[in-house]
C-alpha cells in the first residue's frame, strides 16, 4: 500500500505533503517542534487538520478543506463548510494504520497476550484465533515466554517489544513509529532496532526519530523537517552525505555553509567566500536524479559541474579536518573563518569547540594549549581540498 | 516505571509543624461527636431497641433503596462523567455546573424540586398520574430523591479518574482497530474501575445519609418511605435511646461500607498513570 498525504495545520504551523511507497520505510527528523509528531497525530486520525487530503492504496483516509487551504482561523470554518460536500474524515479504527509510541502503552489490566490479541479480536476473530495469533506475533518479536505476564512486570524494552507485537498483530497497511526507541536505555534499543529492521523489510512505514542510527538502519529515505515544513528529502545515504540543510549536516556530523556558487568557491553572505572542490560524479550523478539543473556531464572525479555560476550552492567539510590557530595563519590557500568559541564539549577522543553554526574537532592537547574559553576569539581554518562544495 | 519507586523511605515533607495543630483539630472535631455519641448509647437496650420492627423496616428499607440508588447513578453518571470528560462541546461548562448544582443546594429544596415535577400535581406528575403512575410519597420516590442527591458524587469522582487517566490508552486502542464502544467496555472502563468504586461507594453513602429530599418528596410512611435517617429523627422526640442506637447503627453502616469497598481498589492492579514527559526526561 502506498500512501500519498497532504496536511495543513495552522494551529501547529504545520504544512507538509509526503509519499511513501508500497514496500518503504522513511524516516522523518527534524528538531522538536518541527511537527513530526503532529503529522503521526493526523495520519493516524487523532488530530484533524484544517485542511488536506491522504489515500493509502486506493482508500481515502481523509480529505478536509480545501486542496489549497489558506488557513487563517476565521477562514477554517468558512472553508469546511464549503468544502463539506466532498470532505470525509475516517476514525483510526477504520484506517488499518498501526502506532507504535515512545510509550509502549501497553493496556495495564490485560496481561501480554491479551494485549496482542486485543487488535485482532477488536476486528472481529473469535477469542481463540485472536490468541493464537497473539502467540504467532510474541514470536516474531521473541517474546513468546512473556505471554502471561502483566505489563507492570516487565522491563521498558520488554514492553516496547510487545507494544510492536501488539501493533502488528493487526496486520496494518501503514505502520507509524514515533520515536520508538527514545524510552529506551542504550543496551536495549539496539535489540528493538534489529528487530525492526526485521519486521519493517516488507512493509510501508513511517518512522519519527532522533537518531541518524535509526535512519541509516531502518529507512530507505529521509525526510528533514522544520518548523512545520518538509526542508530536505531523499535517500538516506544521499542525504546524509550531500546535507542542504543544518539540521541534515548536524545529523551527519558536517559543517555546512550556503551561498551563491563562484568558479569553485561558495560566496556566503556571513562567512565570506569559501573555497572548494566541486562534487564529484556521484553526487553530480545524484543531484541529476533528484532533478536538479546541473548536467552530470563528468566522467573523471573531479569534474566541476558546469553553468552553475551564479546558483545557490552548499559548502560541506567535516569538523574534524577544521584546525583552530589563534592568530590568523599565512600561507597555502585555505578557508580561514575568524570566530568566538560558543561551546566546548567531548566528543570521543577529541574536543568539539562550536563556534555557532561551526565546529572543529582538537585533540585534548591542542585543546590545552591553546588555553580555549567559551568566549576565546580564534580562527577556524580549513583547506579547500576537504570542502566539498554542491548545488543546494 | 521501576525509577519511579521510592528509594527507601522518603524523608522530606513539605509541611509545617504547625500544620499538625490544625490537623489534629480537624480530626477531632469529627471524632469526638462520635465519641460523645457512642458513650450515650443504652447498651443494656441496644439489642431490643435495634430490632424492633419500625428499625428493622427502616434499616432494611435504607439499605435496599441506598443499593438502588446506586445502581441509578452508575447507569446515569457514567455516561455523564464520560461525556464532560471526554467529548467537546459548546456549554460543556455550564452542564458541569449544574449537574453539580445538587451538591450546594440543601437537600430541602432537591425534595421540592422532585416534588413540583414528578408530584401529582407535577410538570410531569400528572401526565403520569393520569396514567395511573403515582412516585410521589413511594419507594420509587425514595430511590429518585436519594439519587438525585448522590448523583454528583459519582460524577465528579470518575470524570476526575477519567481526566487523569488521560486517553493515550484509548487512542492505541483505537489505532488497534477497536470501535468506540469497544474502547469504552475494554479499556476505559476497566481502567477508571477504581475511580467508579469509590465514586459508588461514595454515592451510596450519601444515600444511606439522605434525609431532607426524602422527607418532602417521599414522606415518612414506615416501611415504605421511612428509612433510617428519617426513624432516627422520629424517635428522637419519644425515644433518645433509640435514636442513638439506630443512629449507631447507621455509622456502623457507612464504615463497614465505606471501609470494605475503599481498599479494594489497592488490590487490583491499578492504571499506572506517567504524566507526559516523564520519558523524555
Amino acid at each position: 500500500m502506498s500512501l500519498d498525504f497532504h496536511a495543513v495545520l495552522a494551529e501547529r504551523n504545520l504544512n507538509a505533503t509526503i509519499s511513501v511507497g508500497p514496500v518503504e520505510t522513511v524516516a522523518i527528523m527534524g528538531p522538536n517542534g518541527a511537527g513530526k509528531s503532529s503529522l503521526i497525530q493526523i495520519l493516524s486520525g487523532l488530530l484533524k487538520p484544517d485542511a488536506g487530503q491522504a489515500t493509502l492504496g486506493d482508500r481515502v483516509l481523509f480529505r478536509v478543506g480545501p486542496a489549497s487551504a489558506d488557513c487563517s482561523s476565521s477562514g477554517t470554518t468558512h472553508s469546511a463548510r464549503t468544502a463539506s460536500a466532498a470532505s470525509s474524515w475516517l476514525s483510526p479504527h477504520e484506517r488499518g494504520i498501526g502506532l507504535l509510541a515512545q510509550d509502549p502503552l501497553l493496556f495495564p489490566h490485560l496481561s501480554v497476550a491479551e494485549n496482542v490479541a486485543f487488535g485482532p479480536r477488536s476486528q472481529g476473530r473469535g477469542k481463540r484465533a485472536a490468541m493464537e495469533s497473539a502467540q504467532k506475533w510474541l514470536g516474531e518479536v521473541d517474546a513468546v515466554e512473556l505471554s502471561v505476564r502483566k505489563p507492570a512486570q516487565l522491563s521498558g524494552g520488554q514492553a516496547q517489544r510487545v507494544a510492536l507485537a501488539r501493533a502488528l498483530a493487526t496486520e496494518p497497511e501503514l505502520l507509524l513509529l514515533d520515536e520508538p526507541m527514545a524510552a529506551l536505555d542504550v543496551n536495549t534499543a539496539p535489540f528493538l532496532r534489529s528487530l525492526l529492521k526485521r519486521v519493517l523489510e516488507h512493509r510501508c512505514a513511517i518512522i519519527v526519530t532522533h537518531d541518524v542510527l535509526d535512519a541509516l538502519m531502518l529507512a530507505d529515505r529521509i525526510i528533514i523537517m522544520e518548523q512545520g515544513r518538509i526542508i530536505e528529502q531523499g535517500p538516506t545515504a544521499a542525504v546524509l552525505a550531500h546535507p542542504r540543510s543544518p539540521f541534515a549536516a548536524s545529523l551527519a556530523g558536517l559543517n555546512v555553509l550556503s551561498g551563491a556558487l563562484e568558479g569553485t568557491s561558495v560566496q556566503t553572505p556571513d562567512a565570506g567566500a569559501v573555497v572548494g572542490r566541486l562534487a564529484t560524479s556521484q553526487g553530480a550523478e545524484f543531484l541529476a536524479t533528484l532533478g536538479s539543473e546541473s548536467p552530470a556531464t563528468s566522467r573523471t572525479s573531479e569534474l566541476p559541474l558546469a553553468s552553475a555560476d551564479g546558483s545557490m550552492a552548499v559548502a560541506a567539510f567535516a569538523p574534524s579536518a577544521v584546525s583552530v590557530f589563534l592568530e590568523r595563519p599565512q600561507g597555502s590557500p585555505r578557508n580561514c573563518f575568524a570566530v568566538t568559541v560558543t561551546e566546548l564539549e567531548p566528543h570521543g577522543d577529541h574536543i568539539r569547540v562550536r563556534a555557532g553554526r561551526l565546529s572543529a574537532d582538537i585533540s585534548p592537547a591542542a585543546m590545552a594549549e591553546l588555553g580555549l574559553v567559551p568566549g576565546s576569539a580564534v580562527f577556524f581554518v580549513v583547506k579547500a581540498a576537504e570542502v566539498a562544495i554542491y548545488p543546494a | 516505571m521501576v525509577l519511579l519507586r521510592r528509594p527507601g523511605r522518603w524523608e522530606y515533607q513539605a509541611v509545617p509543624r504547625w500544620i499538625y495543630v490544625f490537623a489534629v483539630l480537624g480530626t477531632l472535631f469529627i471524632l469526638v461527636p462520635l465519641v460523645g455519641m457512642v458513650a450515650r448509647v443504652n447498651w443494656s437496650q441496644f439489642l431490643a431497641l435495634v430490632t424492633s420492627s419500625a428499625s428493622l423496616d427502616a434499616l432494611l428499607l435504607s439499605l435496599k433503596t441506598a443499593a438502588s440508588s446506586t445502581v441509578v447513578c452508575v447507569i446515569l453518571g457514567v455516561p455523564l462523567a464520560l461525556v464532560l470528560a471526554r467529548a467537546q462541546f459548546a456549554g460543556q461548562r455550564v452542564l458541569r455546573a449544574l449537574i453539580l448544582l445538587p451538591l450546594v443546594v440543601p437537600p430541602v429544596v432537591g425534595g421540592l424540586a422532585l416534588l413540583y415535577t414528578f408530584g401529582r400535581e407535577g410538570l410531569i406528575g400528572k401526565s403520569l398520574s393520569i396514567a395511573g403512575i403515582n412516585i410521589a410519597f413511594s419507594t420509587t420516590a425514595v430511590i429518585m430523591a436519594q439519587s438525585f442527591v448522590a448523583l454528583p458524587f459519582l460524577v465528579l469522582s470518575l470524570e476526575g479518574t477519567l481526566r487523569t487517566a488521560g486517553q493515550r490508552y484509548e487512542a492505541v486502542a483505537a489505532t488497534l482497530g477497536a470501535r468506540p464502544s469497544t474502547v469504552m467496555r475494554r479499556i476505559t472502563l476497566p481502567l477508571v474501575l477504581p475511580g467508579l468504586v469509590s465514586g459508588a461507594v461514595l454515592a451510596f453513602a450519601r444515600s444511606l445519609g439522605e434525609f431532607g429530599a426524602t422527607l418532602t418528596f417521599a414522606g415518612s410512611l414506615q416501611g415504605v418511605t421511612r428509612t433510617l435517617p428519617l426513624e432516627i429523627y422520629l424517635q428522637r422526640e419519644t425515644d433518645p435511646d433509640a435514636a442513638v442506637a439506630l443512629s449507631f447503627v447507621l455509622i456502623a453502616v457507612a464504615v463497614l461500607v465505606v471501609g470494605l469497598t475503599y481498599r479494594a481498589p489497592a488490590h487490583r492492579p491499578r492504571a499506572i498513570v506517567v504524566p507526559e514527559g516523564i520519558h523524555e526526561s
